[in-house]
């Protein structure tokens, strides 16, 4: 949570770099899955990977490890690719993403994949296996983090208002979330589908710490992550915006992008920019 | 007659029989149960004195949660609890818990495995006065179906104690369904009781049974009863005790199919997709035998006494008696 230096920002771009080429390619090889929150996601999940979170790909169970819950299971894409270069497994796995018995399964999947904190998929129930997690270490005088990534379109869920409810009662001051808010959702705009508005001051009436950054900033998400552990009266949220399909110009803000993969040829194209790109 | 190696209550065939709620006895072994494992959680949906989790509650506040009328976020918080290594027990109406949220109970918890302890209180027909919107008839159905879990019909109030008790010693997601009213005790402290042994409470007093009994929850007083009165019109009847519903006691469930080659299952739930249901499957693939079902055909409830209710939805006495008749018909024409 240290300050990050010019030389770890630097470190930090490269890795969401082959992140964003890991999610692509292995979208393509899959067929079919969710782009554009996957590639969204890219700079805070390798900010939390090689900088935020205490973990050990090398004991991936390690009881001390912070817990990192992700609700909107079907970003996974940039879980897989994220743990992969974070040495959970090799790289060349992430081409069975989808494929039958693999672990990468389409929706992150504990049975397949053990140390998955939780399986998710179905949207709107993340938040309240952190709160869960988050009470457990109240309870019992607990030090974790608990830190759970939740997608702007599953602020339509009743349930996910209702963990907001519970943990702002609760006053969790060891939970940290990160809302992916991207204003897209799968069938077109957040704020054409179900508006959400003002997120911020939502999340204040509920008794929340909360940060707005700009998500694609290594230095305003740490900054924000660092505040939040500061506050040890209530929970934190950081909402982040993002553009959605980030690092490939003619995807990017593109809700048709939420749901479906690229072709060979798309791309062939986005993985040339994205070397090349940013 | 009562199978006495169980020591069952003695007085259960009198007028006066003591009766107490399931959810009593629930509440007492949670209550015990935070005396003795450091590690149980109890939360609840603003409904703590009407599941008599409020025992808990008043002796370990540091350890109880309230969630408020929130069941969904009830079922996914505690699996988020169970995953740092408590036991957590979720507690309200059946037909909110497993009802409202089947889908968290299935994905955070079962497919998660996680040990969570959700409990439904109020089932059955047995409510009453409440009416047909709060009578859970399709619980057993609901959470039957779903992979990894384990599913306890306590038949009384030292049963449901057992039940909840011997839970926490597990790590398997497990469903206990409860009822409101205090209805008869027909087991003792001393009954013996583990989570998937079926047990015969009644035999015949000599020779083989002619027709068997499968009951599960308060309803196996009815089943008790009903074979008392047959017993003295000289039909042997056996009565088993079905209080885990899953998984099933299949040996228990066939011995009774093969020696008695009729039976009769009686459950307070929907036929479709119940207790019944899970006899059926084992026996239609084992050792087929003509089955009748005693439990509410296709409708839902309504207000009223829960003797009214058993009688006009026929799962009362007379109507397990009734069903025995004609299961015993079925298998002469057999």
């Amino acid at each position: 949570m240290e300050t990050l230096s010019d030389r770890k920002v630097k470190e930090l771009k490269i890795k969401a770099k082959n992140i964003r080429i890991s999610i692509v390619e292995m979208l393509t090889e899959a067929g079919s899955g969710h782009t554009a929150g996957a590639l969204g996601m890219a700079d805070i999940f390798a900010l939390l990977y090689f900088h935020t979170l205490k973990h050990d790909p090398k004991n991936p169970l390690m009881p001390s490890r912070d817990r990192l819950i992700l609700s909107n299971g079907h970003i996974c894409p940039v879980l897989y690719a994220t743990m992969a270069e974070a040495g959970y497994f090799p790289k060349e796995e992430l081409l069975t993403l989808r494929k039958f018995d693999s672990r990468l399964q389409g929706h992150p999947d504990r049975n397949f994949m053990p140390w998955l904190e939780t399986s998710s998929g179905p949207l709107g129930s993340g938040l309240s296996q952190a709160v869960g997690m988050a009470i457990s270490e109240k309870i019992y005088g607990g030090i974790k983090n608990i830190y759970a990534v939740l997608s702007d379109g599953e602020h339509d869920e009743g349930n996910t208002w209702e963990a907001i409810m519970l943990a702002g009662k609760e006053k969790l001051a060891n939970l940290i979330v990160i809302v992916d808010r991207n204003y897209i959702q799968i069938s077109g705009n957040t704020e054409r589908v179900m508006p959400l508005g003002d997120l911020k001051q939502k999340y204040k009436n509920f008794g929340w710490n909360v940060f707005e950054v700009n998500g694609h900033d290594f230095w305003e998400v740490n900054n924000a992550i660092y505040l939040a552990h500061r506050n040890k009266f209530s929970p934190s949220v950081i909402i982040a915006n993002t553009i959605p399909s980030r690092g490939v110009k003619e995807w990017e803000n593109d809700y048709h992008w939420h749901g479906k993969a690229p072709t060979k040829e798309e791309a062939e194209k986005a993985i040339e920019e994205l070397k090349t790109g940013h | 007659m009562l199978n006495q190696k169980l020591k069952l209550n003695t007085k259960i065939f009198n007028h006066d029989v003591e009766k107490i709620s399931t959810r009593q006895g629930f509440g007492e072994g949670l209550l015990q149960l935070g005396v003795e494992n450091e590690n149980v959680v109890v939360l609840s949906a603003d409904l703590a004195e009407s599941t008599k989790a409020n025992l808990f509650a008043e002796k370990f506040p540091d350890r109880y949660i309230e969630v408020g009328v929130a069941e969904q976020n009830l079922a996914s918080v505690a699996s988020g609890i169970a995953s740092m290594g408590r036991i957590p027990f979720i507690t309200s109406y059946g037909i909110f818990n497993p009802g409202r949220n089947w889908e968290q109970i299935r994905t955070t918890i079962c497919y998660n495995d996680q040990p969570v302890k959700i409990i439904g209180s109020h089932a059955g027909l047995s409510v009453g006065q409440d009416g047909g919107s709060h009578q859970m008839l399709e619980d057993i159905a609901l959470t039957r179906s779903i992979p990894n879990i384990v599913v306890i019909s306590p038949c009384d109030s030292y049963e449901a104690e057992k039940a909840t008790m011997a839970c926490a010693e597990t790590k398997d997601p497990t469903y206990i369904r409860l009822a409101r009213n205090n209805t008869p005790i027909i087991t003792t402290v001393d009954t013996p009781f583990e989570i998937g042994k079926a047990q015969l409470v009644f035999i015949p007093e000599t020779g083989l049974a002619q027709v068997g009994i499968i009951a599960t929850g308060p309803i196996l007083y009815n089943a008790i009863m009903a074979a008392h009165e047959l017993e003295k019109r000289g039909i042997k009847v056996k009565v088993l005790n079905l209080s885990t519903i899953k998984p099933l006691d299949t040996d228990a469930v066939i011995a009774l199919a093969r020696e008695a080659r009729a039976i009769v299952t009686a459950e307070d739930h929907q036929i479709a997709g119940g207790m019944g249901s899970a006899v059926a499957e084992c026996l239609s693939q084992n050792y087929i035998v003509p089955i009748e079902f005693v439990g509410v055909n296709d409708k839902f409830g309504q207000s009223g006494t829960p003797k009214e209710l058993e009688k006009h939805y026929e799962i009362d006495i007379q109507s397990i008696i009734s069903k025995v008749e004609k299961v015993i018909k079925r298998k002469i024409a057999k």
